[in-house]
């Protein structure tokens, strides 16, 4: 039997009276990377965060593996699907203390901190400064980093390059695809970027209010002739945006 | 002191009052209810400790410490509404408190078994562990909705709750011991301590009420370290739920980025 990364099945999520997920049905193949986009709004970082159990579904089943969520040992789980999230968080301490701060969680030490800096596009005469005096960009890549640093199996991916510049979002692009080369890591990967979407995807998921309305196994068909009416609108509108620029 | 003397201590009640209405800060009546609640309260008590007291019956002081233990609970649980669960973690933190001080302060003959001694060193001990209880718990919770990224990124890096929560509980029990510590540190510079001015009123000598009023500082060092440290235990897995989420009330996940 085929299984999947990641499965979404009839997930819906409701707090208080809003609907942030309905009904969502998709699957992350082995092995792929899958581009999700849509609005801002539109539930993507919530979908994110029903894959490593950091939010449960109202109902329907979110399987790993071919296992649902919910029956996996938590921390196992995460350590199997890791996050990077749209806003890094860094910790008290040096860069370095940050990059081995997932190891020591479970124990572990970071063997060659300086090498997985530099994957990460910065120098490694950084190691020795304090996290919180780096810029927004140089945060975002330790948080890459520190969730690299664990091996994650599945990599679940919130804007990590919205904070970027050019030249430092193609260099972490490049690590995240060489991560995914070596070690066949599954990626579901929000990002708001179209070009980037197009260079990375293997599959396009696209979210409008809650609900996964289009979904592509072909990156380049969708932009050419997005079929629901919403991705229309979107592509529209975003290339509107790239025209005012 | 005849009631006719004390009934005279009202002046003090009129004075507050008169101010409070000449100034127009609207604190008269709180002003009356507190001077008629102390009053009630005071009045009470002290018929009932002198029962207790005069009965000298296990029964009674364990009755009395009882209720000392339930009051505090109650007032402490008022800060640590939306923390599920809470009450009878206060309470079992409050009682271990009065249990362990009371082991130590009995069997070690600081103080002989009579009511007078331990139920007002309960009062005491129990009092000063609930308004440390109470910050803990304000604490806890405050660090809680503002380290929330850092408490969910240990989280979603595979780390478990307490390791999570740990620095943030830390400072939250710091949070509840140090009034304690500070006002032990400048006992008797700034204001003589209550039990102290007591003794010294009631014609003990200075010296003697200084050797117990330093126990009592002593062992409400120690009540409070006790009680924080218990209840910040007890209390933290009830910010996580079964799939070791942080839960919050919906006032503030609704602010979440
Ligand atoms: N805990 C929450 N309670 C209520 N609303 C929330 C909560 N979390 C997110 N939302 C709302 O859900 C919607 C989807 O949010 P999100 O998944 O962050 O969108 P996206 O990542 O696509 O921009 C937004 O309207 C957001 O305000
Ligand atoms: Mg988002």
């Amino acid at each position: 039997m085929d299984m999947h990364a990641i499965e979404f099945a009839n997930v819906s999520l409701c707090v208080g009276g809003d609907t942030l997920l309905r009904k969502v049905d998709g699957r992350v193949p082995k092995g792929r990377i899958v581009a999700l986009i849509g609005p801002s709004g539109s539930g993507k970082s919530t979908l994110l965060s029903l894959c490593n159990l950091m939010r449960t579904p109202t109902s329907g089943e979110v399987f790993v593996e071919g296992r649902e969520v919910r029956t996996w040992p938590v921390r196992k789980l995460r350590q199997k699907v890791a996050m990077v999230f749209q806003s890094p968080t860094m910790f008290p301490g040096t860069v370095a203390d940050n990059l081995s701060f997932g190891l020591h969680l479970h124990g572990l030490s970071l063997s060659n901190p300086a090498g997985l800096l530099e994957d990460v596009g910065l120098n490694s005469s950084l190691l020795d400064k304090r996290a919180e005096d780096l810029s927004g960009g140089q945060k975002q890549r330790v948080a890459l980093g520190r969730t690299l640093a664990m091996q994650p199996d599945i990599l679940l991916l919130d804007e990590v390059t919205s904070a970027l510049d050019v030249h430092a979002k193609l260099e972490v692009e490049r690590t995240i695809l060489s991560l995914h080369e070596s070690r066949g890591t599954s990626m579901l990967w929000v990002t708001h970027d179209l070009a980037q979407a197009r260079r990375i995807a293997d599959i396009i998921f696209f979210m409008d209010a809650g609900e996964l309305v289009e979904v592509r196994d072909d990156a380049a068909a969708f932009f050419e002739q997005p079929q629901s009416a919403p991705a229309q609108r979107f592509l529209a509108t975003m290339r509107e945006g790239d025209g005012v620029e | 002191m005849s009631f006719a003397t004390l009934s005279f201590t009202l002046v003090f009640v009129a004075i507050s009052v008169g101010l409070s209405i000449w100034l127009r800060l609207g604190v008269q009546r709180d002003v009356v209810i507190a001077a008629v609640r102390a009053t009630i309260q005071l009045v009470i008590v002290g018929y009932i400790l002198k029962f207790v007291f005069q009965a000298h019956n296990v029964l009674f002081i364990l009755a009395m410490i009882a209720l000392i233990v339930c009051v505090a609970t109650w007032n402490a649980r008022s800060r640590a509404r939306h923390i599920s669960g809470i009450g009878w973690r206060i309470g079992l933190s409050l009682l271990v408190t009065e249990v362990v001080t009371q082991a130590l302060l009995l069997g070690l003959h600081i103080i002989p078994f009579q009511p007078r001694y331990v139920i007002s060193l309960s009062g005491m001990i129990v009092g000063n562990a609930m308004v440390a209880s109470g910050v803990l718990l304000n604490r806890l919770q405050g660090e809680v909705a503002n380290k929330q990224s850092e408490i969910e990124t240990v989280l979603a890096l595979g780390g478990s709750p307490r390791q999570a929560i740990y620095p943030h509980l830390k400072q939250a029990i710091r949070a509840g011991l140090i009034p304690t510590i500070d006002s032990t540190k400048t006992t008797g510079l700034v204001q003589l301590p209550g039990t102290m001015s007591g003794l010294i009123i009631a014609g003990a000598s200075p010296v003697q009420a200084v050797r117990y009023q330093l126990m009592i500082l002593f062992c409400i060092l120690a009540g409070s370290a006790i009680a924080s440290i218990l209840l910040g235990f007890l209390a933290y897995p009830r910010l996580f739920n079964h799939y070791e989420q942080l839960v919050y009330e919906e006032g503030v996940q609704s602010g979440r980025r």
